[in-house]
């Protein structure tokens, strides 16, 4: 009974007992989080195959291997939150339509499998063929493998490739609408929970996870420039700032009229809302995601559509803009997931979350879990250099 | 059909085809005899120890008791709410040594001590250091199943 009362001092007013420790910490933060940018890799990706915006044809490729590389990653901030990894399988053996997480097991096995896997392997298999044949050693064997036996390059089957994989991409862009949109159901499904349900929770996740996808691609972008010693495509990297600026808008917008919609109907939940907004989440709402995630990345974006400064200036500050926009878009995973959790359902009191270091919900465990995605790109940009695909 | 097709559709199949043969291994027997669940465990669930007897067993020895409680504000409450759990009291009328009797100012000052959060209405609240101090426990003054009642 002791260590209750020291437990006690993290809560303020009144809650009820299962209310004192959050359930979920900051692993459950990273999977929306890391899902997002999956989904929104993948949107850009779509938009120069789908939508031909030619001009983005430098970062098609980057963006589905980012996606990728994050689609590997996404569900494993949640088999380590559970704990039990070698029951991680049950979930996918016997689905209840009445269970959202085994849907989304099969949501996210339709993406990965279906849609992303089968247009990397459509548009790389020309090259695939052809690396097989020019290197040596394991990867020779690697590139074998990857091509399933297809060894086929004839215009015939190149054409079939095209056409096959395109219509994969059109299919591909309702199932990554569909995925990042699921992610936000599962929150606004859940009725108790006034922060977490409202209908628009979808919308908002899909919104965000699109920003949070484009601003990483145009990171990698750069980042990959830099470190291949080659010149940034400015034309390209104008193209992606112009469509985060029209989405980052889109999100803001309809962010902001949630809230508004929040503040107008002041129902009974409004009041413990207000202290969470203006309290507990202060910096990590106002400051972290509205300022430095939104408002000064649409200040750059946007002043970019008025004036285009010079390309030194540019760079720097689509840098800027990006790494921000990246960092506001995790805090609003974190103000969604841990501020949620924050407040009692009398309504009468909150508890308190510190991020621990170490152990298995801890900063270094997350940080882990997102730098892997970048180390599986790294290692696919080794093995299927875009750079390096046979102009076509 | 293009090559590619006869590569993917039966490599696909044969994925399929491979959970299924999984699944059929992997799922528990007794799963989806009653329900959406691994029958199984009812059983295992059955015969995990006791701890709670309920109310209506302590009544069928502690007649005295519940007709007073019935009669009072704590007439809602389950008697182990405050005597703990007794299943084995219950079992075996000897075993007393898990049975909480506790009338301190900290026990009782767990649901009535001043606390602005809690509803008024429904707990009655009391400074639990300045109320009567000259007392020590609350029990001294007031009969738990009888609350009303004071004690002379």
């Amino acid at each position: 009974m002791e260590h209750l009362y020291d437990i006690l001092n993290q809560v303020d007013g009144y809650i009820y007992p299962n209310e004192i420790a959050l359930q979920w910490g900051i692993l459950i933060v990273l999977y929306p989080y890391i899902t997002g940018l999956v989904a929104g890799a993948f949107i850009l990706a779509s938009l120069e195959r789908v939508f031909k915006v030619k001009v983005l044809r430098p970062t098609y490729h980057l963006a589905l291997l980012t996606a990728l590389a994050f689609l590997l990653v996404a569900g494993l901030p949640l088999i380590s939150h559970l704990g039990h990894p070698l029951r991680a399988y049950e979930i996918l053996m016997t689905p209840h339509f009445s269970s959202a997480m085994a849907i989304f097991g099969f949501v996210y096995l339709w993406y990965l499998m279906a849609v992303l896997l089968l247009e990397i392997w459509f548009d790389y298999r020309r090259d695939l063929v052809i690396w097989s044949q020019q290197s040596t050693g394991i990867k020779r064997r690697i590139y074998k493998i990857l091509t399933l036996g297809v060894t086929d390059i004839s215009p015939k089957a190149l054409e079939w490739d095209e056409k096959l994989g395109y219509i994969i991409t059109v299919i591909g862009v309702p199932s990554a609408f569909l995925l990042h949109g699921y992610v936000g159901f599962i929150f606004g499904s859940i009725k108790a929970n006034p922060w977490w349900s409202t209908v628009m929770m979808p919308v908002i996740f899909l919104l965000s996870a699109m920003v949070s996808g484009i601003a990483l691609v145009m990171f990698m972008y750069m980042v990959i420039s830099r470190i291949r010693k080659v010149k940034i495509d400015m034309a390209c990297l104008d193209e992606i700032g112009k469509f985060l600026f029209l989405v980052l808008i889109l999100d803001f917008t309809l962010e902001s009229l949630d809230q508004v919609h929040r503040i107008y109907e002041a129902e009974e939940s409004f009041e413990i809302l207000h202290l969470l907004v203006t309290g507990k989440l202060t910096y990590t709402l106002l400051i972290f995601q509205g300022l430095m995630g939104t408002v000064i990345p649409l200040l750059i974006l946007g002043f970019f559509r008025i004036s285009l400064p010079e390309e030194k200036v540019r760079k720097p500050l689509y840098f800027l803009a990006s790494s921000l926009v990246l960092f506001g878009v995790f805090f609003m995973r974190w103000n969604v997931v841990i501020g949620g959790q924050l407040f009692s359902k009398s309504f009468l009191g909150f508890t308190s979350f510190k991020l621990g270091m170490v152990g298995l919900e801890g900063f270094w465990m997350a940080l882990f879990w997102m730098i892997l995605p970048f180390m599986i790109l790294s290692l696919l940009l080794w093995l299927l250099p875009p750079w390096k695909k046979q102009l076509g | 059909m293009p090559v590619q097709l006869k590569t993917l559709l039966p490599l696909f199949a044969l994925f399929i085809l491979l959970f299924l043969i999984a699944r059929h291994f992997l799922i528990p027997e007794s799963f989806g005899k009653y329900g959406h669940y691994r029958a199984d465990s009812m059983d295992e669930i059955a015969v995990l120890p006791i701890h709670y007897a309920g109310k209506s067993v302590c009544i069928e020895c502690h007649d005295t008791e519940a007709e007073m409680l019935e009669s009072d504000q704590h007439a809602g409450l389950s008697c182990e709410i405050c005597h703990g759990p007794n299943a084995k009291h219950a079992d075996d009328y000897d075993v007393k040594e898990f049975l909480v009797k506790d009338g301190s100012r900290i026990f009782c000052g767990r649901c009535h001590a001043v606390n602005a959060a809690r509803k008024l209405e429904n707990v009655i609240q009391v400074d639990v250091v300045e109320h009567h101090p000259e007392k020590e426990n609350c029990t001294d003054c007031h009969n738990p199943h009888a609350v009303w009642e004071i004690k002379e």
